[in-house]
Protein backbone atom coordinates (compact mmCIF):
# COMPACT_ATOMS: atom_id res chain seq x y z
CA UNK A 1 0.00 0.00 0.00
CA UNK A 2 1.36 3.49 -1.34
CA UNK A 3 0.96 5.19 2.29
CA UNK A 4 3.20 2.55 4.27
CA UNK A 5 6.11 3.66 1.75
CA UNK A 6 6.11 7.50 2.89
CA UNK A 7 6.44 5.38 6.62
CA UNK A 8 10.26 6.19 7.76
CA UNK A 9 9.94 7.01 11.18
CA UNK A 10 11.91 3.74 13.04
CA UNK A 11 11.14 2.07 16.04
CA UNK A 12 14.02 1.82 17.69
CA UNK A 13 14.51 -0.26 20.81
CA UNK A 14 18.07 -0.58 22.07
CA UNK A 15 20.34 -0.63 18.85
CA UNK A 16 17.92 -2.14 16.61
CA UNK A 17 15.42 -0.21 14.62
CA UNK A 18 11.92 -1.28 13.67
CA UNK A 19 10.24 -0.43 10.47
CA UNK A 20 6.67 -1.94 11.82
CA UNK A 21 5.13 -0.88 15.43
CA UNK A 22 3.22 -4.12 15.72
CA UNK A 23 4.89 -6.27 17.73
CA UNK A 24 3.00 -10.31 17.54
CA UNK A 25 2.82 -12.89 20.34
CA UNK A 26 2.93 -16.36 18.80
CA UNK A 27 0.86 -17.98 21.38
CA UNK A 28 -2.53 -19.77 20.82
CA UNK A 29 -2.85 -20.12 17.26
CA UNK A 30 -5.22 -22.92 15.86
CA UNK A 31 -2.92 -23.90 13.61
CA UNK A 32 1.09 -23.17 12.24
CA UNK A 33 -0.10 -22.72 8.55
CA UNK A 34 -2.95 -20.05 9.96
CA UNK A 35 0.40 -18.70 12.31
CA UNK A 36 2.22 -18.12 9.15
CA UNK A 37 0.07 -16.13 7.41
CA UNK A 38 -1.06 -14.23 10.01
CA UNK A 39 2.76 -13.14 11.03
CA UNK A 40 3.11 -13.03 7.39
CA UNK A 41 0.54 -10.13 7.17
CA UNK A 42 0.61 -8.49 10.16
CA UNK A 43 4.12 -7.10 9.15
CA UNK A 44 5.70 -7.89 12.08
CA UNK A 45 9.21 -7.67 12.41
CA UNK A 46 9.07 -8.78 16.30
CA UNK A 47 7.98 -12.09 18.20
CA UNK A 48 7.46 -12.93 21.47
CA UNK A 49 8.01 -16.66 22.36
CA UNK A 50 7.85 -18.51 25.96
CA UNK A 51 10.47 -20.77 27.25
CA UNK A 52 9.85 -23.96 27.76
CA UNK A 53 10.90 -27.86 28.42
CA UNK A 54 11.22 -30.09 25.46
CA UNK A 55 8.92 -33.03 25.23
CA UNK A 56 11.31 -35.40 25.10
CA UNK A 57 9.56 -37.89 24.26
CA UNK A 58 8.19 -36.51 21.13
CA UNK A 59 11.32 -35.12 19.68
CA UNK A 60 9.60 -34.84 16.09
CA UNK A 61 6.80 -32.25 17.62
CA UNK A 62 7.04 -29.33 15.00
CA UNK A 63 7.92 -26.05 16.78
CA UNK A 64 6.78 -22.56 15.22
CA UNK A 65 9.94 -21.23 15.48
CA UNK A 66 11.81 -23.73 13.37
CA UNK A 67 9.58 -23.28 10.18
CA UNK A 68 10.04 -19.11 10.73
CA UNK A 69 12.69 -16.77 8.22
CA UNK A 70 15.12 -16.06 11.48
CA UNK A 71 16.62 -13.68 9.10
CA UNK A 72 13.61 -11.73 8.97
CA UNK A 73 12.29 -11.70 12.29
CA UNK A 74 13.99 -10.34 15.85
CA UNK A 75 13.03 -12.69 19.26
CA UNK A 76 11.11 -11.60 22.10
CA UNK A 77 11.52 -13.70 24.52
CA UNK A 78 9.18 -13.52 27.61
CA UNK A 79 10.09 -14.63 31.11
CA UNK A 80 6.32 -15.48 31.14
CA UNK A 81 6.22 -18.64 34.17
CA UNK A 82 8.57 -17.05 36.39
CA UNK A 83 6.91 -15.76 39.73
CA UNK A 84 10.26 -14.43 40.57
CA UNK A 85 13.06 -11.92 40.24
CA UNK A 86 15.29 -14.98 40.25
CA UNK A 87 13.36 -17.53 38.20
CA UNK A 88 13.39 -14.87 35.44
CA UNK A 89 16.63 -14.22 35.12
CA UNK A 90 17.25 -17.79 34.55
CA UNK A 91 14.74 -18.12 31.46
CA UNK A 92 16.29 -15.00 30.13
CA UNK A 93 19.91 -16.52 30.42
CA UNK A 94 18.23 -19.78 28.80
CA UNK A 95 16.66 -17.96 25.81
CA UNK A 96 19.76 -15.58 25.31
CA UNK A 97 21.94 -18.91 25.54
CA UNK A 98 19.99 -19.89 22.32
CA UNK A 99 22.15 -17.33 20.58
CA UNK A 100 19.47 -16.01 18.37
CA UNK A 101 18.42 -13.00 20.48
CA UNK A 102 19.91 -10.75 23.37
CA UNK A 103 16.32 -8.97 24.20
CA UNK A 104 13.90 -10.14 26.78
CA UNK A 105 10.28 -9.45 27.74
CA UNK A 106 10.46 -9.27 31.21
CA UNK A 107 7.31 -10.77 32.53
CA UNK A 108 6.76 -11.83 36.41
CA UNK A 109 3.15 -12.46 37.45
CA UNK A 110 2.26 -11.55 40.82
CA UNK A 111 -1.29 -12.47 40.71
CA UNK A 112 -2.32 -15.69 38.89
CA UNK A 113 -6.07 -14.38 38.65
CA UNK A 114 -5.49 -11.13 36.87
CA UNK A 115 -1.70 -11.95 35.57
CA UNK A 116 -0.75 -8.60 36.96
CA UNK A 117 2.89 -7.84 37.09
CA UNK A 118 5.04 -8.17 40.18
CA UNK A 119 6.16 -4.82 39.97
CA UNK A 120 8.83 -5.38 42.59
CA UNK A 121 10.30 -8.70 41.58
CA UNK A 122 10.09 -7.36 37.67
CA UNK A 123 12.47 -4.42 38.54
CA UNK A 124 14.78 -6.60 40.42
CA UNK A 125 15.04 -9.40 37.60
CA UNK A 126 15.70 -5.62 35.25
CA UNK A 127 18.37 -4.76 37.31
CA UNK A 128 20.48 -8.08 36.89
CA UNK A 129 19.42 -8.82 33.50
CA UNK A 130 20.80 -5.07 32.65
CA UNK A 131 24.11 -6.04 33.83
CA UNK A 132 24.10 -8.82 32.27
CA UNK A 133 23.76 -6.66 28.53
CA UNK A 134 20.61 -8.13 27.86
CA UNK A 135 17.61 -5.46 25.45
CA UNK A 136 15.60 -5.23 28.78
CA UNK A 137 11.49 -4.70 28.14
CA UNK A 138 9.82 -4.75 31.14
CA UNK A 139 5.33 -5.66 31.12
CA UNK A 140 4.29 -3.65 33.91
CA UNK A 141 1.21 -2.30 34.91
CA UNK A 142 0.12 1.32 33.92
CA UNK A 143 2.08 2.40 37.16
CA UNK A 144 3.50 5.71 36.11
CA UNK A 145 6.40 5.84 38.66
CA UNK A 146 7.49 2.50 37.90
CA UNK A 147 7.93 2.98 34.52
CA UNK A 148 10.03 6.13 35.42
CA UNK A 149 11.88 4.14 37.75
CA UNK A 150 12.50 1.13 35.15
CA UNK A 151 13.66 3.74 32.93
CA UNK A 152 16.11 5.36 35.21
CA UNK A 153 17.47 1.95 35.78
CA UNK A 154 18.26 2.04 31.90
CA UNK A 155 15.57 -0.59 30.78
CA UNK A 156 15.41 -0.08 26.75
CA UNK A 157 11.38 -0.08 26.60
CA UNK A 158 8.37 0.08 28.96
CA UNK A 159 5.22 -2.27 28.12
CA UNK A 160 2.62 -1.15 30.43
CA UNK A 161 -0.78 -3.29 30.08
CA UNK A 162 -3.75 -2.35 28.36
CA UNK A 163 -5.47 -4.20 31.05
CA UNK A 164 -4.89 -8.01 31.90
CA UNK A 165 -3.76 -10.27 29.74
CA UNK A 166 -5.95 -12.11 27.45
CA UNK A 167 -8.67 -10.39 28.79
CA UNK A 168 -9.55 -8.04 25.57
CA UNK A 169 -11.00 -5.19 27.60
CA UNK A 170 -9.01 -2.58 25.84
CA UNK A 171 -7.51 0.44 27.41
CA UNK A 172 -8.60 0.70 30.63
CA UNK A 173 -6.80 3.31 31.55
CA UNK A 174 -6.16 5.94 29.17
CA UNK A 175 -4.57 8.77 30.92
CA UNK A 176 -2.18 6.78 32.91
CA UNK A 177 -0.59 5.48 29.59
CA UNK A 178 -1.15 9.44 28.14
CA UNK A 179 1.31 9.95 31.35
CA UNK A 180 3.80 7.39 30.93
CA UNK A 181 3.84 8.05 27.39
CA UNK A 182 4.14 11.99 28.21
CA UNK A 183 7.32 10.98 30.55
CA UNK A 184 8.96 8.56 28.86
CA UNK A 185 12.43 8.54 26.97
CA UNK A 186 12.55 5.29 25.65
CA UNK A 187 9.99 3.56 23.97
CA UNK A 188 6.67 2.98 25.39
CA UNK A 189 4.88 -0.62 24.18
CA UNK A 190 1.21 -1.14 24.94
CA UNK A 191 1.20 -4.56 25.87
CA UNK A 192 -1.65 -6.67 26.47
CA UNK A 193 -5.70 -6.71 27.48
CA UNK A 194 -5.85 -4.98 23.39
CA UNK A 195 -9.20 -6.79 22.15
CA UNK A 196 -10.03 -4.35 18.90
CA UNK A 197 -8.39 -2.92 16.39
CA UNK A 198 -9.78 0.13 17.57
CA UNK A 199 -7.67 -0.17 20.77
CA UNK A 200 -4.33 -0.40 18.77
CA UNK A 201 -5.20 2.55 16.98
CA UNK A 202 -6.35 4.03 20.38
CA UNK A 203 -3.01 3.13 22.06
CA UNK A 204 -1.16 5.17 18.94
CA UNK A 205 -2.83 8.05 18.69
CA UNK A 206 -2.29 8.28 22.32
CA UNK A 207 1.81 8.43 21.34
CA UNK A 208 2.06 4.99 22.18
CA UNK A 209 5.81 3.72 20.03
CA UNK A 210 4.30 0.27 19.88
CA UNK A 211 1.74 -2.36 20.34
CA UNK A 212 2.18 -6.12 21.32
CA UNK A 213 -0.48 -8.50 21.09
CA UNK A 214 -1.13 -11.97 20.81
CA UNK A 215 -5.02 -13.27 21.91
CA UNK A 216 -6.29 -10.48 19.98
CA UNK A 217 -5.43 -12.13 16.70
CA UNK A 218 -4.31 -15.66 17.57
CA UNK A 219 -8.09 -15.77 19.45
CA UNK A 220 -10.49 -14.17 16.33
CA UNK A 221 -12.51 -16.20 14.16
CA UNK A 222 -9.99 -15.31 11.35
CA UNK A 223 -6.87 -14.69 12.98
CA UNK A 224 -4.88 -13.73 9.23
CA UNK A 225 -7.58 -11.02 8.40
CA UNK A 226 -7.00 -9.68 12.19
CA UNK A 227 -3.99 -9.54 11.81
CA UNK A 228 -3.79 -7.30 8.93
CA UNK A 229 -6.44 -5.38 11.09
CA UNK A 230 -3.71 -4.66 13.64
CA UNK A 231 -1.41 -4.06 10.81
CA UNK A 232 -3.36 -0.70 9.45
CA UNK A 233 -4.90 0.10 12.57
CA UNK A 234 -1.40 0.52 14.29
CA UNK A 235 -0.42 2.61 10.77
CA UNK A 236 -3.57 4.59 11.48
CA UNK A 237 -3.08 5.35 14.48
CA UNK A 238 0.73 6.08 14.54
CA UNK A 239 -0.19 8.36 11.74
CA UNK A 240 -3.04 9.88 13.46
CA UNK A 241 -0.63 10.79 16.09
CA UNK A 242 1.91 12.48 13.92
CA UNK A 243 -0.92 14.96 12.62
CA UNK A 244 -2.23 15.66 15.60
CA UNK A 245 -5.34 15.79 16.04
CA UNK A 246 -7.48 18.47 16.91
CA UNK A 247 -8.68 19.82 20.08
CA UNK A 248 -11.65 18.63 21.90
CA UNK A 249 -14.10 21.27 22.09
CA UNK A 250 -17.45 21.90 24.21
CA UNK A 251 -19.86 22.96 21.47
CA UNK A 252 -19.96 22.90 17.69
CA UNK A 253 -17.81 24.70 15.08
CA UNK A 254 -18.98 24.56 11.80
CA UNK A 255 -16.66 23.08 9.04
CA UNK A 256 -19.33 24.81 6.15
CA UNK A 257 -18.99 28.85 5.47
CA UNK A 258 -21.84 30.95 7.72
CA UNK A 259 -21.74 33.88 5.40
CA UNK A 260 -23.55 34.22 1.47
CA UNK A 261 -26.07 31.11 2.77
CA UNK A 262 -28.47 31.38 -0.35
CA UNK A 263 -31.72 31.80 1.87
CA UNK B 1 23.70 -44.86 33.88
CA UNK B 2 21.06 -42.85 34.46
CA UNK B 3 20.26 -39.13 34.57
CA UNK B 4 17.14 -36.64 35.05
CA UNK B 5 16.12 -35.25 31.92
CA UNK B 6 13.20 -32.63 32.37
CA UNK B 7 12.17 -34.04 35.65
CA UNK B 8 12.27 -37.68 34.26
CA UNK B 9 14.69 -40.65 35.17
CA UNK B 10 16.22 -41.75 31.80
CA UNK B 11 18.62 -44.40 31.63
CA UNK B 12 21.39 -44.58 29.42
CA UNK B 13 23.04 -46.46 27.29
CA UNK B 14 26.87 -46.59 28.79
CA UNK B 15 28.41 -45.22 25.28
CA UNK B 16 26.63 -41.56 25.91
CA UNK B 17 29.00 -40.13 27.94
CA UNK B 18 28.39 -36.27 26.88
CA UNK B 19 26.01 -33.81 26.12
CA UNK B 20 25.79 -33.81 22.29
CA UNK B 21 25.62 -37.61 22.27
CA UNK B 22 22.67 -37.18 24.67
CA UNK B 23 20.69 -35.25 22.35
CA UNK B 24 21.49 -37.73 19.18
CA UNK B 25 20.52 -40.07 21.20
CA UNK B 26 17.04 -38.09 22.22
CA UNK B 27 17.00 -36.86 18.24
CA UNK B 28 17.44 -33.57 19.07
CA UNK B 29 20.78 -32.84 17.40
CA UNK B 30 19.11 -30.46 14.53
CA UNK B 31 16.67 -28.55 17.03
CA UNK B 32 17.09 -25.56 18.47
CA UNK B 33 17.26 -26.19 22.10
CA UNK B 34 19.43 -24.52 25.51
CA UNK B 35 20.34 -27.34 27.60
CA UNK B 36 21.08 -26.63 31.67
CA UNK B 37 23.42 -29.10 33.37
CA UNK B 38 22.77 -29.38 37.12
CA UNK B 39 21.46 -25.73 37.19
CA UNK B 40 24.37 -24.38 34.67
CA UNK B 41 23.31 -23.80 31.17
CA UNK B 42 25.82 -25.27 28.79
CA UNK B 43 27.45 -23.46 26.18
CA UNK B 44 26.79 -25.32 22.57
CA UNK B 45 31.01 -25.36 22.42
CA UNK B 46 31.23 -27.29 25.38
CA UNK B 47 28.64 -29.95 24.51
CA UNK B 48 31.05 -32.84 22.62
CA UNK B 49 33.54 -31.79 26.14
CA UNK B 50 30.88 -31.92 29.02
CA UNK B 51 31.03 -35.26 30.60
CA UNK B 52 28.14 -36.55 32.28
CA UNK B 53 27.54 -38.55 35.50
CA UNK B 54 24.88 -40.72 37.10
CA UNK B 55 22.65 -38.49 38.83
CA UNK B 56 23.15 -35.44 36.76
CA UNK B 57 20.16 -32.97 36.28
CA UNK B 58 19.65 -32.13 32.40
CA UNK B 59 17.05 -29.66 31.53
CA UNK B 60 16.59 -29.33 27.50
CA UNK B 61 14.24 -26.31 26.93
CA UNK B 62 13.32 -24.54 23.81
CA UNK B 63 10.92 -21.82 22.47
CA UNK B 64 7.29 -22.28 21.91
CA UNK B 65 4.35 -19.65 21.26
CA UNK B 66 3.53 -17.64 23.74
CA UNK B 67 2.48 -13.86 23.88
Amino acid sequence: MEFEKKDHDALCIGPYPFHSRLLLGTGKFPDFEVQQQAVEVSGTEILTFAVRRMNVSDPNQPNFLERLDLGRYTLLPNTAGAANAEEAVRIARLAKASGLCDMIKVEVIGDSKTLLPDPIETFKACEILLEEGFIVLPYISDDVVLARRLEELGVHAVMPGASPIGSGLGILNQHSLSLIIEQANVPVIIDAGIGTPGDAALAMELGADGVLLNTAVSGASDPVRMAEAMKLAVLAGRYGYLAGRIPRKRHATASSPLDNIPI
Amino acid sequence: MHVIVNGDKLDLPEQIEHIHRLLSHLSLENRIVVVEHNGSIVPKDAYEELRLSDGDRIEIVQFVGGG
